[in-house]
């Protein structure tokens, strides 16, 4: 009688790391397939809208590119976390955060100075704003063990309820008609923009905080600590390792990048800050950063898809479907790449029973 | 405020602690047996989705509890499956189910955005007791589900504490290793609380679309998953503890709730705040006050391979 037995391997199998995410990603889709043929939807049809939305013209791919430039963002910030294990799930609130910070300082610097002055303020002011959002949870952990990932979740909502009040409130544009939205921000106040495009600065920035990731954990002392603290704290205290600074620095770095995502948002698409300025990016990052094996720059790349996916998800609509079904999929992909990982550390292999 | 509204505060505050009594009686019996998982949000979604369009197909509210405790339980099986067979992170796990369950709420729930409901639970009376003077109205004058969920905790505590079955899922929590070295099976013990706890949190979730709303929003269980998350912790890991805990967060939501419609001179965002800031603050005072993992199953989010014992 053959039974299945898996044995650790020694290394990670580098086939199996790039195989398993493109495996996950086609398997989310054929199991996306089953859930709306149940539905009764068409998948074909469905499916065929989607990547025409997100990649089926010029328009459609400066779009995709629009959206996977704040995924990128914060995409970086939580796998930086991720990779000392801290479960920084408190992207989404710390955009938020940035985004407010950033657009205090376009409402009032952006009519009377250049953007020379205003954008760097506006992106250190998201910054420390996202910090602050990061540092609370890591403070709390790192001297007392307080869960973080419930308090960076909780964060979200005081976040977004903040931003809530701001533009319905205070800062809400006289000539809204109504409409929860500040005023337009200055031109010094905002990115430039590529062509006739919508694809904003924000990309290289994207690219150059990728590589200064990808550099420092790689290349420095700070970096090989933040690697060993994510293996073991234990070991990185019997190291000498300052664990307790480096929870914060890390939760308040993570938060900061998060931050700075809010800012390219509202500085670069929207001009402006309004109700819902994130449709979920913090929580997509999360599975941008895990797809990508918390890897900088593949997760420039993952962003893509997951932009496309955001993109194609309002495409679909058209037809009836749900805009739901993209975190349908987002959620999918995540359990197989979790299935998927034991083909990474483990080799499976048939036994018979006789044998053990 | 007279001592009626006072009274209606605190019936309010039972109901609205029931949805969350349930996630964390759910996600304490998964807790105890070793599987963290941080899907209850997921789950109460896909319970409250399916529960109301169960019921509102079938016209039977009970079919629809039905449906929402196999939601439930199904998405708990997934979490079960990536985590105890395959062994992969029980937090990212728990993320991918909320997320998934997030979108399959709306996805199903999308043609039934704000239709009426014309069925549900009914308060149910109890005899005499409902009678006393402000306990009554307080204690004794709610739905069926609402008396079910007190029950079902002091049962959870006796399950755990009194019973061999019990033993077995704290002994599978604290140490697998010893646990399967006498014979218990370590994963399916695993499996067993954890779809069990899904069940319970699909149960919570119908609770809020059936009764306590009674309606469909896309993710309206807002964040209260989460909450059931934090009280677990907030219980230490006791049932009975929950309870408390469960109607302390029930008092803040029917309070805030109360608030506004009293037109306080506070801004309602602020308001709205309220609960989400009332979790952290308990949940930072409950974890310095406690010694250090005190009450945690040893084993909480650990996969068990058998090989390396």
């Amino acid at each position: 009688m053959a039974k299945i037995k898996l044995i650790r391997r020694e290394k990670e199998s580098p086939l199996a790391r790039v195989l398993v995410p493109v495996t996950s990603v086609l398997m989310a889709f054929a199991v996306g397939w089953i859930i709306l043929a149940l539905a009764g939807h068409n998948p074909v049809l469905v499916y065929q809208k989607l990547y025409n939305g997100a990649l089926g013209s010029s328009y459609a791919v400066s779009e995709t590119m629009v959206k996977a430039i704040p995924l990128m963002v914060a995409g970086l910030a939580v796998s930086l976390a991720f990779k000392m294990k801290l479960w920084n799930i408190g992207a989404e609130g710390q955009i938020y955060m940035g985004a407010l910070a950033a657009s205090w300082i376009a409402l009032n610097l952006g009519q009377s100075s250049g953007p020379w002055l205003v954008i760097p303020l506006m992106m250190i002011a998201a910054f420390a704003a996202g910090a602050c959002w990061g540092l609370v949870p890591g403070v709390l952990k790192a001297y007392w063990q307080v869960n973080e990932t419930i308090i960076t979740l909780m964060l979200n909502y005081v976040a977004i309820s903040w931003v809530d009040y701001l533009v319905f409130g205070p800062w809400k544009d006289p000539n809204s008609m109504g409409f929860p939205l500040t005023p337009i921000f200055a031109p010094a106040a905002q990115l430039p923009t590529w062509g006739d495009s919508r694809v904003h600065l924000g990309l290289i920035l994207a690219m150059v905080i990728a590589i200064i990731f990808y550099l420092s954990i790689q290349y420095t002392r700070w970096g090989y600590e933040v690697r060993v603290m994510g293996e073991s704290s234990a070991a990185a205290r019997y190291a000498g390792m300052n664990v307790t600074k480096n929870i914060m620095l890390v939760m308040l770095i993570s938060g900061g990048i998060a931050g700075i995502a809010g800012m390219i948002e509202v500085s670069g698409i929207t001009h402006r800050l309004q109700q819902g300025i994130s449709p979920g990016y913090g929580y997509t990052a999360i599975i941008v950063a895990w797809l990508a094996r918390l890897n900088p720059l593949a997760i420039i790349m993952v962003a893509f898809l997951f932009g496309a996916l955001l993109v194609g998800g309002f495409a679909v609509q058209i037809v009836g479907v749900s805009f739901s079904i993209t975190q349908v999929l987002q959620g999918t992909v995540l359990f197989f790449l979790l299935a998927g990982e034991i083909f990474i550390n483990y080799k499976v292999v048939l036994a018979h029973k006789e044998v053990l | 405020m007279d001592i009626n509204a006072w009274t209606a505060l605190l019936a309010a505050t039972i109901v609205a602690g029931t949805p969350i009594l349930f996630a964390a009686a759910g996600e304490l019996l998964a807790e105890r047996s070793g599987i963290l998982n941080l899907g209850v949000e997921g789950m109460m979604l896909v319970g409250a989705a399916l529960g109301f369009i169960v019921t509102v197909n079938t016209g039977n509210h009970w079919v629809g509890l039905l449906a929402a405790l196999a939601g439930g339980g199904s998405m708990a099986a997934i979490h079960a499956l990536v985590t105890v067979s395959l062994r992969g992170n029980q937090v990212v796990s728990g993320l991918a189910l909320t997320i998934f369950g997030s979108g399959l709420s709306g996805f199903l729930g999308k043609n039934y955005q704000g239709i009426p409901m014309n069925y549900g639970f009914k308060s149910l009376d109890l005899p005499v007791l409902s009678d006393l003077p402000y306990l009554g109205a307080v204690f004794f004058r709610h739905d069926i589900l609402v008396y079910f969920s007190v029950i079902l905790a002091l049962f959870m505590w006796y399950l755990l504490y009194k019973t061999k079955w019990g033993l077995a899922i704290r002994s599978v929590g604290e140490n697998p290793q010893a646990a399967d070295a006498v014979g218990i099976d370590v994963s399916r013990i695993r499996y067993l609380c954890t779809i069990a706890g899904g069940m319970l949190a699909g149960l919570g979730g119908a609770y809020i679309s059936l009764v306590y709303a009674p309606t469909w929003q896309e993710n309206m269980t807002a964040g209260r998953g989460w909450i059931a998350v934090a009280l677990v912790i907030f219980a230490l890991w006791n049932p009975t503890r929950a309870v408390l805990g469960a109607y302390l967060f029930g008092g803040v939501e029917a309070l805030t709730f109360r608030l506004q419609t009293m037109g306080i001179n506070l801004s309602s965002f602020f308001l709205a705040m309220f609960p989400y800031l009332v979790t952290i603050l308990v949940l930072v005072v409950v974890t310095i006050r406690r010694r250090q993992d005190a009450g945690a199953p040893q084993a909480l989010s650990v996969a068990y391979d058998r090989e390396e014992r």
